[in-house]
């Protein structure tokens, strides 16, 4: 253990973490975000190029705009891109979502998939499909009542004399099995219209979103995640424990609110648009945290990882298996699931622990 | 900036933990609170701290009670270490040590170069330096406990709480850390408030002593007169004799025992 002397303080190393426009420069995570956006770009792209009708991949750009030839621009705009938006959209909700309240609980497995929001919403749409008021409210917001429903129910069961990440995760997963009993119930109750219906929505599906479905989340997103990613600071100290947090001047139970709120909208929202899509929420921010190298998942970096996953399986969904129809969901997990095991079983070899 | 509690009273629920206790922390000296398990020192701590909420009186920083002011504005003024903090699994000591400078942050700006100077000058006043990019968790206990003074010292406060600083620590370790928070007393004129347990540990570094029985001040004071066999009689219900230490001349408690009753020794 070596003592402080005076030389210690005069003899000041190289920079440590210069600043840049405000902000600590970490060019690991620079150099990540613009990777994982262009390559989400590239997988937008690709997604508006193919299909029954192959738009070269120079052309797609253009049409965006809406220039170029008026079948391209149709194709492209009309047909392909509200549902490659609504993609990037539940992509970059589900994963920030998960980012959020995996750093305020300090559990990974705290995604919104475990923690009785996403039950919520599904509950709540299920019960619109099957009991027909579904139609008069609409997707959306049956969606974002029942996710606010749910995390109010956890947040209330968790509250002791104010709240703490474990209680939330332990009362989320009761919360969330008592949903889907009752999404089960529901489903047995159903038509069988209603049911397939009900299925089909509740593995998470882009298949035949339109511009309704990306207006709503698109709004929700452009306020929610610089919401989120300005309330990170915040979460940053919550990290250390409440009176760690509270003795660097963090409002613990105002932040922690205003976390959660963000996170619960954000899955309620994307859950609306496309159904509980599998494990972008859990997979995306572990991804982005490794990838980083950090003590957190970081907020932009999971967003951008969420919309990298959700393109790149709904490109897989649909021409990986042509005829089947098969549903964005079915990709995530399978995709997400081996590749954050990939990535546990290298870091525990590397010694670092998950 | 002076800190004081007034008739402060502690409970948690309705178990009662400090009743109305007054305390004036000297400016620029180390305090030690020291007492038998359960006695409130703790709870003092965080209440000095504003993490706890008095049930009755007030602790006030500069005159001005500490819960009406903002939590930020406290946060400039008033550090705490908690006892054994957890830090999350693979935070760098850079990172850890950077989060002290977030009272002084804003949305626009997170992170400047006086954020940048007060962590270097943290780092290089812990000894800490050349282990900034190393995760916390791989750090021994003592390196650990480094890492968390260096957070709290980077958050520039003058008044610095810290809750049991040394435990866990083996020996070697706990002089350590005493003879740090020593160093930041002398060296920046911070006022330092700790609690610990080794009562002639906090003999030799108390400027003032302050030791606590059941939620209340039993004696306070320069150490070398409070510190008498029977107060700790009194306060931890333990015979023992008092004899000056061989090294700094401050009290040092010998505890008698069951099987070691006190025989005529002459200090």
């Amino acid at each position: 253990m070596s003592t402080v002397t005076a030389t210690a303080v005069e003899d000041r190393p190289r920079t440590l973490r210069p600043a840049v426009l405000g902000l600590p420069l970490r060019p690991r995570l620079v150099v990540m975000c613009v990777g994982t956006a262009l390559a989400a770009f590239g997988v937008f792209c690709l997604g508006l190029a193919l299909g029954d009708y192959p738009v070269p991949l120079v052309d797609v750009v253009p049409a965006l705009w809406r220039s170029g030839a008026r079948g391209t621009v149709f194709v492209v705009h009309e047909v392909r891109l509200p549902r490659a938006l609504t993609g990037v959209l539940v992509g970059a909700a589900f994963a920030a979502s998960g980012a959020v309240l995996q750093a305020i609980t300090r559990n990974a497995l705290a995604s919104p998939d475990m923690v009785g929001i996403n039950a919520g919403a599904t509950t709540a749409v299920v019960a619109g499909i099957v009991l027909g008021f579904g139609d008069t409210l609409g997707t959306p917001t049956l969606g974002l009542a029942g996710g606010l429903l749910g995390a109010l129910a956890v947040y209330l069961l968790a509250w002791r004399r104010g709240s703490t990440g474990f209680r939330i995760v332990l009362v989320g997963i009761g919360v969330s099995w008592m949903c889907t009993s009752a999404t089960d119930y529901l489903l047995t109750r159903a038509k069988m219209h209603q049911a397939q219906e009900a299925v089909g929505w509740l593995v998470g599906n882009l298949n035949g979103r339109g511009w309704e479905a990306v207006r709503p989340l698109g709004v929700a997103v452009a306020v929610l995640l610089p919401a989120a990613l300005l309330l990170a600071g915040w979460n940053r100290n919550l990290q250390l424990g409440d009176d760690v947090a509270r003795g660097l001047g963090t409002p613990v139970q105002l932040a922690r609110g205003l976390l959660l709120l963000v996170s619960v909208a954000l899955v309620s929202f994307a859950t609306a648009a496309a159904g509980p899509v599998l494990f972008v929420s859990l997979a995306a921010p572990q991804i982005a945290q490794r990838l980083a190298r950090l003590s957190a998942p970081p907020v932009l970096l999971s967003a951008l990882t969420g919309v990298l996953l959700v393109s790149g399986s709904d490109l897989l969904a649909r021409h990986l298996l042509p005829d089947t129809d098969l549903p964005v969901g079915v990709v995530t997990g399978a995709i997400g699931a081996g590749f954050l095991l990939r990535l546990l079983v290298r870091s525990n070899r590397a010694g670092s622990g998950g | 900036m002076t800190l004081r509690a007034e008739s402060l009273t502690l409970a948690y629920d309705d178990r009662t933990v400090v009743s109305g206790l007054d305390l004036q922390i000297p400016e620029g000296r180390v305090t030690v609170v020291v007492g038998a398990n359960a006695c409130g020192k703790s709870t003092l701590l965080r209440a000095l701290a504003r993490l706890m909420r008095p049930a009755h009186g007030a602790v006030l920083l500069d005159g001005r009670a500490i819960h009406a002011l903002p939590t930020r504005q406290v946060a400039r003024q008033v550090g705490i270490l908690p006892q054994t903090p957890a830090a999350p699994e693979g935070i760098s000591v850079l990172d850890l040590v950077g989060r002290g400078r977030s009272p002084h942050q804003t949305w626009w700006r997170q992170w400047s170069a006086a954020d940048e100077e007060a962590v270097a000058a943290a780092l290089a006043a812990t000894g800490m330096t050349d282990l900034a990019h190393r995760p916390v968790d791989e750090l021994s206990g003592g390196q650990r406990q480094r890492a968390w003074i260096a957070m709290a010292v980077a958050q520039q406060t003058p008044v610095l709480l810290l809750d049991e600083p040394t435990t866990y620590l083996d020996l070697a370790h706990q002089v350590d850390v005493l003879d740090l928070v020593t160093d930041l007393n002398r060296r920046d004129g911070r006022t330092v408030v700790m609690v610990l347990h080794d009562l002639n540990q906090a003999c030799r570094y108390a400027d003032h002593l302050v030791v606590m029985r059941d939620g209340r001040i039993a004696a306070e004071g320069d150490p070398a007169t409070v510190v008498t066999a029977e107060l700790v009689t009194e306060v931890f219900g333990l015979g023992c004799q008092v004899v000056p230490d061989p090294v700094t001349a401050t009290p040092m408690v010998i505890p008698l025992s069951r099987h070691h009753s006190a025989r005529a020794v002459t200090a």
